[in-house]
């Protein structure tokens, strides 16, 4: 990948999270701590600040370096959740992976997001995102349809009942709210789905 | 020192402080002890970089005990933990248990010369399974 090409990856979605940081503020304040927005917008933003030094290193470096810099940043379990995910699909990819090496890479990075929340689909989390993505990835979709994926991923979390994270804590009462990391993932998503397909 | 370390790690620096005095009441200083709080921006949270500095202020040869309170605690601690990595890792122990009654007993067991595993072990039975 051209270092001109992560660098805009980068900086798309460090742009999708700052312009939501409210939005996530408002779903995290409703069934958590209400501190995701602040948190993500702060650890995109010190991933923005690095971008071409991470931009100029191999593809897996970068992503680790990527997700390094969000677990010292981000200040939540999001920081280590997010960070997981990219340090795990660094490790995991090649310098220039074809569909086949990326969905094989995703499948790795979902199992270490898991593992470090000791969590796993069905319990209103990032991972009832990053699921359907990897799903859509291994049957081909386009980028387009990835992202709606991911979208329509989020919005099923409304009706789901929390059984991991701070939002667990308010039981019945966190259904009806969009869980707040499976907003973030889904932006990241689209944001990443359309440069690449802007490319 | 050879006893085992105590790091206490709470989303409040208020918290993780007021833990350790009470800690130091107990055991004086026995025990290497360290505590951080905060997000590190001035606002509630946990930092994996402070973790990983406090596990370096409580460093004992007989490893480190970490009591954490909510969610982020523990997956910060134990992220801080792998980025330490190996050899050290494998004497850090992030604790099942409340962060102040299992700091001030998993610190007094330490007092008394005990190994990480029985530290470890007094700081999880105030954790019914």
């Amino acid at each position: 990948m051209a270092a001109a090409h992560f660098s805009r990856l980068i900086a798309a979605a460090a742009d999708t999270i700052a312009a939501h940081a409210e939005e996530l503020t408002a779903l995290d304040q409703a069934i958590g701590d209400g501190d995701h927005g602040l948190n993500m917008k702060r650890g995109f933003e010190a991933v923005r600040a690095e971008a071409d030094g991470f931009a100029a290193k191999p593809l897996p470096d970068a992503l680790k370096a990527v997700g390094t810099k969000l677990v010292m940043t981000v200040g939540g379990a999001s920081g280590p959740l997010f960070g997981t995910l990219f340090m795990a699909l660094g490790k995991e990819l090649s310098a220039a992976p074809d569909r086949a090496g990326l969905t094989a890479a995703f499948n790795k990075a979902i199992e270490a997001v898991a593992a470090r929340g000791k969590s796993q689909p069905g319990q209103k989390t990032m991972l009832d995102v990053l699921q359907p993505v990897y799903e859509a990835l291994a049957q081909g979709k386009t980028a387009n349809e990835i992202a709606d994926a991911a979208d329509e991923a989020a919005e099923a979390t409304v009706p789901m009942k929390a059984l991991r994270g701070r939002a667990s804590f308010l039981g019945e009462r966190s259904v009806g709210h969009m869980d707040a990391g499976a907003r973030s993932t889904a932006l990241l998503v689209r944001a990443v789905a359309e440069a690449i397909e802007g490319h | 020192m050879s006893n085992v370390g105590i790091v206490i790690v709470s989303h409040s620096p208020l918290v993780a402080e007021g833990t350790a005095d009470m800690v130091r009441q107990m055991v004086g200083d026995e025990v290497p002890l360290a505590w951080c709080g905060g997000n590190g921006h001035g606002g509630l949270g946990t930092s994996v970089e402070a973790i990983m500095a406090a596990i370096d202020k409580a460093w004992s040869e007989a490893g480190v005990a970490i009591l954490v309170d909510l969610g982020g605690a523990e997956t910060n601690s134990e992220m801080a933990v792998e980025m330490i990595g190996e050899p050290r890792s494998h004497r850090i122990i992030v604790c099942n248990a409340p962060i102040v009654e299992g700091a001030v007993m998993a610190a007094t067991e330490s007092s008394g010369g005990a190994s990480l595993k029985e530290v470890v072990a007094t700081a999880h039975e105030l954790s019914p399974a």
